[in-house]
Order: structure tokens, then sequence, then C-alpha cells
């Protein structure tokens, strides 16, 4: 154990580089062989499993958004036709969010962590986790049938009676891919709330349990309760389809805004499903990197909650200009604006963490920053497109696609980078190499902000989503958000390139690169099959930086 | 069920063949388990709840049709479903009774007795569903509103044994077939999933598997089962009694 002072610009601790070794023992080398993977119960492994499906469907969904940006290079369609282009965006739509956003941080992270984080030797139902894998797999393999037989031009909303009755694409391959997935979603959050309630380790209160897992918990609670309208409603689509019910079908008497409110029931709620996770693991970032407890710890763990129960009850936000009753519109446009409270207690919090702590500017943290600017701007926009007057002039335009990349690829997908960057120590047993991941983490900021910034200067003059021709006047922004593009590009590609290099020649991480304080950190990295050699008994608070140098001093009087 | 057989202390270990070593004692194991089963339950309910929430919908919108296409399910067929049904369940909860006081026969018997009358609640169904295709009450394909629009007269009084419909209201009534066929199809969907669990579990009991103490998936699979017949017991009145009244 070394002793030498901390350098005060980094708080990276590696054990001596000369005889340091990864543990022979750990969940990887446990057993051998694929079926050993194919077949395992363990969350770690399955953990690892989802992260390679996901990132293979993450490039694939960024084919087509390099393809939609490509064609938007010039105002005239001259890449590809309309159909072509419809399919583009719906497919990039619906793999980016249920294949990749969806299931992004939980099912990888989440998966990998929560036991731990909770002192359990894993998750309640590991052969439910599996099978929530090959069901992930299994809607993953109808996506790609639907997009080989020729593609889906619905939009990923669906929407009745376009879907139903005016096209003749995959739409029921499609639909049956996230019904599967859907229920690969509903196991996973179902397992996490089993596992929160009843395998905390002893000593592991409610509230000694970290936001991460705080944050989960609240997204368990929308999996649980909102995908199963969706799979409700896809069915519903799909019997219209086939059988021509009427449920949808204006002629006769079904209503296709009833669509529209079990579609965006479930849908809304699934936007904070995407994000809720990717706050967990900001609250993470941000308390290791100023040395502090988050600030309002309870505050911040129960606007998670909040989030969750408010998340329910503003579907409607999405129909304003669809004919729902003024009254309705009002109200619901109210609780927009209210579910922006407790996000907003969120990055107040985050700051004041931040307010006079030890700040050190590792990859991670380089992410959490983004996110937290780029989120708030993304939320804020939400605000303008929850007060009625904006919405009608804002609502199908490039504004909402800004407003909502902001959010998801801005907010989410910056945290969940800084998550794998933060945990990939544990995960792998090895660090990534620093610089090359700044200089990612900065790439995919500025690439961000260039591809996304000019799209709500677009939407605002009026530019509208879904065209592949634009009117010339527009091309100078599409130009610079192209160009974002291409730089974000490769910002996604080098963690994909440093990451593979590191698992081989990456820095031997030891158990607690970073010193933090959660259960996770005070096993070996990478850690055992069943994580821990006895179940911990949790006697501090989260977040508790003195019991850590306590600790890690008895540690070293007693081996020196 | 409160039928605590066995009293386990906190930390004690006890390795029962089925327990999982994932788990630190047989007690966390249940417990997790029928949480999570409860929780399955939830999303079941939230799912049927879109075809109830359609149902609430429609039946506001086209009141006369929905009278009207409601008289013509057969009251009697659903209420013979709904005594079957209810002693399925009934024999269901002593099966779960048998499973814990380890009595391996008497379950056995009891999942057998369960699975025929789940059979036989699928089988009047059919026999109900096939009437609707007599009356060409299908939605979709051949479906017709002639009845609702010409009501046959009944041969004593010689008067419409309904009252008719305008055809604009009468198509309505081809939505309420719709969420009947999908309501109650839904539901016995679930009744022949929960057929084939029996089959298994019956396999299994009759192994001996279940009455050494091990009654989670009994006990389990008895939620999942009362959970089915609780859904037919909203469907019966809102889809067949809710709408019925003696024409005069």
């Amino acid at each position: 154990m070394s002793t030498h002072a901390v350098p005060l610009d980094t708080i990276v601790l590696l054990p001596d580089q000369a005889t340091a070794t990864i543990p022979k023992k750990n969940y990887i080398t446990a057993e051998h062989g694929l079926l050993s993977w194919l077949l395992t119960g363990d969350h770690k492994r399955i953990a690892m499993l989802y992260l390679i499906s996901i990132t293979f469907f993450f490039f694939i969904g960024g084919a087509f958004a390099g393809m939609i940006r490509l064609e938007l290079l010039t105002p005239q369609p001259d890449l590809v036709s309309s159909d072509t282009y419809n399919k583009f965006f719906t497919m990039h739509g619906i793999i980016m969010i249920f294949l990749f956003l969806v299931p992004s941080v939980p099912a990888t992270l989440g998966n990998f962590l929560m036991p731990i984080m909770l002192g359990a030797k894993d998750l309640a139902f590991p052969k439910i986790n599996l099978l929530s894998w090959y069901l992930y797999l299994v809607g993953g393999a109808l996506t790609l049938a639907a997009l080989i037989l020729g593609g889906v031009d619905t939009g990923w909303t669906f929407t009745t009676p376009l879907s139903t009755h005016y096209l003749n694409t995959h739409v029921i391959t499609a639909g049956m891919a996230i019904f599967v997935a859907g229920f690969s979603s509903i196991f996973t959050g179902l397992n996490f709330i089993v596992t929160i309630h009843r395998m905390r380790a002893p000593g592991m209160t409610w509230f000694r349990m970290p936001l991460f897992c705080w944050s989960h918990y609240a997204a368990s609670i929308l999996m649980v309760l909102g995908t199963p309208v969706l799979a409700i409603t896809l069915v519903l689509v799909v019997l219209e389809r086939t059988v021509g019910i009427g449920v949808f079908d204006p002629t006769k008497g079904g209503d296709p805004l009833l669509f529209q409110h079990l579609f965006w029931f479930y849908s809304h709620p699934a936007v904070y499903i995407m994000i809720l996770p990717g706050m967990g693991v900001i609250s993470e970032v941000i308390s290791t990197f100023s040395r502090k407890r988050v600030f309002g710890y309870t505050a911040v763990a129960f606007s998670s909650v909040a989030i969750a129960l408010f998340g329910f009850f503003v579907w409607a936000h999405h129909m304003f200009i669809m004919g729902v009753s003024n009254y309705s519109a009002l109200v619901f446009s109210l609780l927009t604006m209210l579910v922006a409270v407790p996000s907003a207690i969120k990055i107040f919090n985050w700051a004041f963490t931040l307010h006079k702590g030890s700040i050190t500017f590792e990859t991670p943290m380089l992410y959490a920053f983004g996110f937290m600017g780029l989120f708030t701007i993304g939320g804020l926009t939400g605000v303008f497109l929850g007060s009625l007057g904006m919405d009608i002039h804002l609502t199908e335009t490039y504004f909402i696609v800004a407003h909502f990349h902001f959010v998801m690829v801005g907010g989410m997908l910056m945290a969940f980078l800084a998550g794998v960057h933060f945990w990939w120590p544990k995960m792998t047993g090895r660090m990534y190499p620093e610089s090359l991941s700044k200089l990612a983490a900065v790439t995919t900021f500025i690439g961000f902000n260039l591809t996304f910034l000019p799209q709500f200067i677009l939407g605002y003059l009026g530019m509208p989503r879904r065209y592949h021709a634009y009117p010339q006047e527009f091309q100078v922004l599409n130009v610079l958000s192209t160009a974002g593009a291409t730089v974000l590009g490769i910002g996604y590609m080098l963690p994909l390139l440093y990451l593979g290099w590191s698992l081989k020649y990456g820095a031997i991480a030891g158990d607690n690169p970073w010193q933090a304080t959660g259960l996770e950190w005070q096993i070996q990295s990478p850690p055992l099959t069943e994580n821990f050699t006895e179940i911990p008994i949790v006697d501090y608070e989260a977040y508790d930086y003195e019991w850590l140098e306590k600790k890690q001093k008895e540690q070293v009087t007693t081996v020196g | 069920m409160p039928h605590e057989t066995a009293v386990h202390e906190p930390h004690e270990h006890i390795f029962v063949p089925q327990h999982r070593h994932h788990f630190e004692t047989e007690e966390q194991q249940r417990e997790a388990g029928s949480f999570g089963m409860w929780l399955f339950l939830l999303t079941e309910i939230m799912f049927f709840g879109g075809l109830f929430f359609a149902y609430l919908l429609y039946r506001n919108w086209y009141y006369p049709a929905f009278v009207v296409a409601s008289n013509q399910l057969n009251v009697k067929e659903g209420a013979i479903n709904t005594a079957v049904l209810i002693t399925s369940g009934f024999f269901m909860a002593l099966g779960v009774y048998y499973a814990e006081v380890r009595n391996r026969k008497m379950l056995v018997w009891m999942l057998i007795f369960t699975t025929i009358f789940g059979c036989a609640f699928l089988g009047v169904k059919v026999d109900e569903y096939h009437e609707k295709y007599e009356k060409h009450h299908i939605p979709g394909a051949s479906f017709s509103i002639h009845d609702f629009v010409n009501p046959p007269i009944d041969q004593k009084t010689g008067l419409p044994t309904e009252k008719a419909l305008a055809p604009d209201m009468a198509q309505h009534t081809e939505i309420f077939f719709f969420l009947y066929f999908a309501m109650t199809g839904m539901h016995a969907l679930h009744m022949i999933i929960g057929i084939g669990l029996l089959a298994w579990l019956i396999w299994r009991s009759n192994r001996g598997d279940f009455t050494d103490g091990y009654v989670a998936p009994i006990e389990n699979f008895g939620l999942y089962w009362h959970f089915v017949d609780i859904v037919w017991l909203f469907l019966f009145p809102l889809l067949y009694l809710i709408n019925r009244h003696p024409m005069k």
C-alpha cells in the first residue's frame, strides 16, 4: 500500500504498477467458454453482455443519424428519396430509444452495480435477469429483421391511423420488436425493485443507499408501471393492421387520440426511465470528484421519486396540437412545469455539492459537467414547450428535435459515458488512458453543441422536423449541424477504441482508484463472482469521506 | 398466505436444495419471490388497464350500441363460467394449503381439479366464441350489423326483441365486440399460460418437490391464478351484466 502524498490536481491513486496484478480470481476468470457467458446468472456478466449489445445497436442507430445529417447538408433532396428518409429517422428513433437509451444505464451499469452497492451477492432473480437479456436480443433481432426487410416509416411514435391504414412497411415486425424489448425492460425494473426492498445488507438503510440506487428505484417504478401500457397499445396497433378492429379507426367510430393517450402514457414516463439512471450516475461522480457528500442527499433522493410520480401525469403535453380540450391542456401544461421542479432540485444540489468542494477534473467529471450544462438547457427548453402558446409555434419543428436531443444525448449519453469511464476500472480492473479520454469528452461536448444549438434556431425560424428538403435560407445552420454531427461521431468512436485498447494495456487500477466511498470500491476489481467474501455490515452514511480516510489509515498501519 | 409452518431465525443458514445461494436466508428468498410476483401482477393490471380504459371511453361515447351489443352476450354461459372459475380458484387455494401442510397426494389432486375447471372455463368460452361466429359478431371480415338495424321479431308478441339502432350507431357495436374479444381473449390467453404452468407444477408436485417446506412456486402460482380470476370478475359484469335490463 503506497503512502505517498496525493497530488492536488488529481485524486487518482493507483497501486505500484511494477508489482500490481489483476486478481487471479474474479468474475471474468471464474468460468471459461462461450456457454459460461450465455448461460450465466451473474449480474456482472449479464451487464457486460448488455454493454456489448447496446454498443452494437448504438452504432447502428448512429449510422442512421449520420445519414440523416448527410441528407440535410443541402436543401435539395439529393441523397435519398423522401420514403427512404422517413425510414432513416424512424429506424434511428426506434433503435436509439428502445434498444439503446432505455436499457443503457440500468441494464449495464445498474445491473453491474446495484447488488454491489446494496451489499448483495446478486440481483434477486438472476435467471429473470438473463431472460431479460435474451428478450432484448429477440427485440433487437426483430428490429434488424424489420430493417433488412425494408424498414418502417411511421416515426418511432407509430402514430395512428398513419401506422395502421396508410403505410405498407414492416410496422408489425417493429411493433413486435418493441413489445418484446419492453418485457426485457419490465424484468430489469422488477428485479431492481425487489433487490432494493429485500436484499440490502445489514445496516444499509434506505437513506444510506447511494443516490444511484434511489434513481434506479424511481426509474424501475416507471418501467414496471408504464411499459405494460405500451405493450397493450402495440398489440392493439397490430390487431388494427391485421384484423381491422376499428379501435383507433375513425371511420369505424374509433379514436386515434386514444392511441395517443395510451402511447404517451408510457412514452412520456419513458423519458424519465432514460434520464433518471443517468442522474444517479451524475450524483456518484460529482460527489467523488469534489470529495463531498451530495448536498441535500434526502432532497435528491426524493426528487427522483417525485420525478417518477409527476412523470406519469404530464403525457398529454405531447398532444396540445391534436385537439385535446383546452381545460385538460391547461392542467397538463401546469403539471409539465411542475415536473421541472424536482429536476431543478437535482441540478441545484449538484451545484451546491461542487461549492467549496475539492474539485478535480478527471474524465467522468468532465462528462458530468457536460451533463449538467446540456441537461439544464434541455430541461429549460422543455418548459418553453410545456407552455401552451409557445408549444403551438414550436412543436413539430427542429426546436423540439433539439430539445429532446439535449436531454437524451446531451444528458443521458453524457451520463452514460461518465458512468462507463467512472466504473471502467471496477468492471475491467484497468484504467482507461486519461488524456485521450479527456480529449474525447471535450470533443463530444463541442460536437454536441455544434450539432444541436443550430437546431434550436432552425426550429424557432420554423423548419419542420421529418422533411428531407428545406428552403435555401436554412442551409448555413444545417451545414453547421452536420459538421457538428461529424465531430460528435468522432467523439463517440474514440472511447470505443481506447476502452478496447485499455482491456489489455490499461494501467492496473487497484480496488479504489478514485478513493470513493461506495461499497463497490471497497472490494477487489474486477469483483469476485458473488461480489463479497462475506456480506458487509454497513455502519457509515453514504459519501462519508472521513470514514474512508480513517479506514485507509487503519489499513496502512496494520499493513505497515 | 400467512401460514408459517417453519420459523427461521434471521441469519440462520438452513440449506434446502431449493435454496438459491445468493440469498442469505430461505426466508429472504421466499419474501423476494412473493414480492416479485406481486410486482408482476401490478404490471398485469397496467396491461389490462389499457383495455379497460378503451372500454370506459367507448362505452361513454356509444352507449346505445354498447347496451344492445351487450344484450347479445350469453349471460347463462357467462354466469356458469364465473362459477366454474371461482371453483377452480377454490381448489387452487386448497392446493396452497395442502402444500403447506405437506400433503403430497392432496396437493396433486387439488392442482388437477384446478386444471380441470380451468379447461372447462375455456371450453365454455369456445362455445361462446362459436356462437358469435354464427351471429356474425366477430369484428373484422364478416361482421354484420343487420340484426342491430333490423332486430328479429319475437314470434309470440310480434314485437322486435331489441330496440332498432340507426345504422351509424349500429356500426359502433363492432367496437363493443372487438373489446369483448380483446378482453376475454387476453384473459383466456392468461388462462392457457396458467394451465401450461399447472401441468408443470402437477408433475413436480407429484415428485414431491413442494411438500418438504418449499412451497413458494405453488404460492406464487396461486397468486397468478387468483389474479386471472379477479380479472374475470371485472369482465363479467362490465361486458355481460351492466347494460342488461328487460326490453319492454
